[in-house]
C-alpha cells in the first residue's frame, strides 16, 4: 500500500511538472496552431535563471526559492513574448517555417547555454525541507513534490481564473475556437498571441526551476528532455485544451512511475503505447475538438 | 449627389490560388439596405469577405471616402464596419452574454438596441451560444454587429437555412438596423429582398452585371429569371 501511495504522489508530482511545460504548448497550439518546439528553451532558461538569483542570494532560505520561481517565470515570460514578437509573428499559417524556425531555436539555444554553464549538470540547493520527506498513510513521499503539485495547481487555477474572468481571457477563448471571427470583430488578436506565448513561457520558467529542484540539477539538456512528454501529454489531453492537458499529465506520469516500478522500468514505453492506442481510438486526444 | 459609403473599385479576391472576386467595382447607398445578389457560387460571400480583408485581395475598397483595402481586417472593423458572416460563426463555447462582451467597442455600447430587436436573447444572456437554435445564433450574430456604432454592416446570408418565422423576424431585425445604418446584404429570399433593399448589385462569374434599383430588377421577371436563375 506504502509503495502505490508513493507511486502516486510522485507521479503527480511529475505530472505538475509536465502540466506546467505543456499548458503553454496547448494554450499556444488551440490559440495560435503553432507547434513551439523552442517551449523547452523557455524551461531550460528560467532554471538557468533561477540558479543564477539562488547561488547569489544563498539556495538554503524559503525566500531565496520563492524569488527564483518568481525570476522563472518573468525570464521565462519575457523570451517567450520576444519569440513570439520577433519570429513567430511572421510565420502564422506557415507551419513548415514554424517548425524550421522553433527547433533551430532550440538547438541554438541549448549550444548558447552549454557556451554559457557548460554542458554538466549544475546541482542545486534549496531548503532543507524539501530533501526530506513526510510519511502519509505509511509512504515516505519527498516534500518537493507537494511544491511542484502546489504550484501546478496554482497555475492551473491562475490560468482558468485569467481566461474566465479578463477581457485578454475572454479573447484567448474565443480565438481558440475561431480566430478570424475575433478579427472580423475588430479585434487584434496578435496582442492575444504575445499574452499566450508569455504565459506559457512563465509557466515553462516557473517548471524550470521546479524541474531543477525535482531533478536535483539544472542542465542544457534539461527542457528538451521534459518537452518530449509535454508534447506527448498535449497530444493525449486534445490539443488545445488546458483540461485536457491537466488530466493527460497527471495519468502519463502515474502511468510513468508504475511501469518504471513494477514493469521493469519500461514508463518511457508505456507512455508511447497509450500515446499510439490515444490516436487510434480518439485521434483528438481526451477533450480535444473535431476539427 | 449622395456620396456612397462604401465604394469597391477593381476588386480581385483569391483563395488558395484561385480566383473568386473578379474587377468588381460598385458603390453602396449610405442609407437603407443594398442587395448583393447572384447565383449560388458567383462570388457573393468572397466579395463581402474580400472587403473584410479576411481573403487575400487586391483593388481599392473606400469606406466614407476612406481607403481600407491595405488595412488588417481588426482595423477595418474599428473603423465602423459590421460584419455578420455566413453560418453565423457565433462562439460556441461562449454564452450569449459573453459573446456580446468579446464584439463590443467602446464602453458605450447598444445594449438598449440589442434589448429592444432581440429580447429573448436577454433571457438567455447565460446561456452557451452553441446550444442555441439556429434562428437564436442568428440573432446572436446580428446583435454582435448592431452593439457598436457602424458606419455600414455587411451581412451575409441571414436567414439561410432558418424556418419562414424565424426569417421574418431576421428580416424585421434588419429592417430595423437599416434605420440606423445602412446595410450590404447577401440574401438568396428573394422575398427578404423585396421587403428590404433600395439597391440591387447582381454578381456573375464574380463580376457586376447589374447594379440599379432592387425594384426594378424584381419587378422584371425575365430579367430576375436571367441573371438570379429564379423568378
Amino acid at each position: 500500500m506504502s509503495t502505490i501511495i508513493l507511486l502516486l504522489i510522485t507521479g503527480l508530482g511529475l505530472g505538475a511538472l509536465y502540466f506546467l511545460v505543456a499548458s503553454g504548448l496547448s494554450l499556444i497550439y488551440g490559440l495560435m496552431g503553432v507547434l513551439n518546439f523552442a517551449h523547452g528553451s523557455f524551461l531550460t532558461l528560467g532554471a538557468f535563471a533561477g540558479w543564477e538569483l539562488s547561488r547569489r542570494m544563498g539556495g538554503e532560505s524559503w525566500g531565496t526559492l520563492i524569488a527564483s520561481m518568481l525570476l522563472g517565470m518573468v525570464v521565462g515570460a519575457a523570451v517567450a513574448a520576444a519569440t513570439e514578437f520577433l519570429l513567430i509573428r511572421r510565420l502564422y499559417n506557415r507551419h513548415i517555417e514554424q517548425v524550421l524556425v522553433t527547433v533551430g531555436l532550440a538547438l541554438a539555444t541549448v549550444a548558447l547555454f552549454e557556451g554559457i554553464w557548460g554542458t554538466d549538470p549544475i546541482y542545486v540547493t534549496a531548503p532543507p525541507w524539501l530533501s526530506q520527506t513526510t510519511e502519509i498513510l505509511g509512504a515516505r513521499v519527498p516534500n518537493d513534490r507537494f511544491l511542484m503539485i502546489g504550484a501546478a495547481v496554482l497555475v492551473l487555477l491562475g490560468i482558468v481564473a485569467f481566461l474566465r474572468y479578463t477581457r485578454f481571457g475572454l479573447i484567448i477563448r474565443a480565438g481558440v475556437e475561431n480566430r478570424s471571427m475575433v478579427t472580423a470583430l475588430g479585434i487584434d488578436v496578435r496582442k492575444a498571441f504575445t499574452v499566450v506565448f508569455a504565459i506559457g513561457g512563465a509557466a515553462a520558467g516557473l517548471g524550470g526551476v521546479l524541474a531543477s529542484h525535482y531533478f536535483g540539477y539544472v542542465s542544457p539538456q534539461l527542457g528538451g528532455s521534459l518537452l518530449i512528454f509535454a508534447f506527448i501529454v498535449t497530444v493525449i489531453g486534445g490539443l488545445g485544451s488546458l483540461a485536457g492537458a491537466a488530466i493527460a499529465s497527471v495519468v502519463v506520469a502515474i502511468l510513468q512511475q508504475f511501469a518504471n516500478y513494477f514493469w521493469g522500468g519500461t514508463g518511457d514505453l508505456m507512455v508511447v503505447l497509450l500515446l499510439a492506442v490515444v490516436l487510434l481510438v480518439r485521434p483528438t486526444g481526451i477533450l480535444g475538438k473535431k476539427a | 449627389m449622395t456620396e456612397s459609403i462604401l465604394t469597391v473599385a477593381g476588386l480581385n479576391a483569391s483563395i488558395e490560388g484561385q480566383q473568386v472576386v473578379e474587377d468588381v467595382s460598385f458603390e453602396m447607398l449610405p442609407v437603407g439596405v443594398t442587395a448583393l445578389l447572384g447565383r449560388n457560387g458567383v462570388g457573393k460571400t468572397s466579395t463581402l469577405r474580400a472587403i473584410m480583408g479576411l481573403i487575400e485581395r487586391s483593388g481599392e475598397v473606400t469606406i466614407a471616402g476612406e481607403r481600407v483595402d491595405r488595412e488588417p481586417t481588426h482595423r477595418i472593423v474599428q473603423r465602423g464596419v459590421g460584419y455578420v458572416p455566413e453560418d453565423r460563426e457565433v462562439f460556441a463555447s461562449l454564452t450569449v452574454n459573453e459573446n456580446l462582451r468579446l464584439a463590443e467597442r467602446d464602453s458605450t455600447p447598444n445594449r438598449q438596441l440589442i434589448e429592444e430587436l432581440f429580447p429573448d436573447l436577454i433571457a438567455r444572456a447565460g446561456q452557451l451560444a452553441g446550444t442555441l437554435s439556429g434562428g437564436q445564433q442568428q440573432m446572436v450574430s446580428l446583435a454582435r454587429a448592431l452593439v457598436n456604432d457602424n458606419r455600414v454592416l455587411l451581412v451575409d446570408e441571414p436567414t439561410k437555412g432558418l424556418a419562414p418565422l424565424i426569417v421574418m423576424d431576421v428580416a424585421k431585425a434588419l429592417e430595423r438596423a437599416a434605420q440606423t445604418v445602412p446595410v450590404l446584404l447577401v440574401e438568396q429570399n428573394l422575398q427578404v429582398v423585396r421587403m428590404l433593399a433600395d439597391k440591387a448589385i447582381v454578381l456573375e462569374g464574380g463580376r457586376v452585371v447589374y447594379d440599379g434599383s432592387a425594384e426594378e430588377l424584381l419587378g422584371n421577371e425575365a430579367l430576375t429569371k436571367e441573371l438570379l436563375g429564379v423568378a
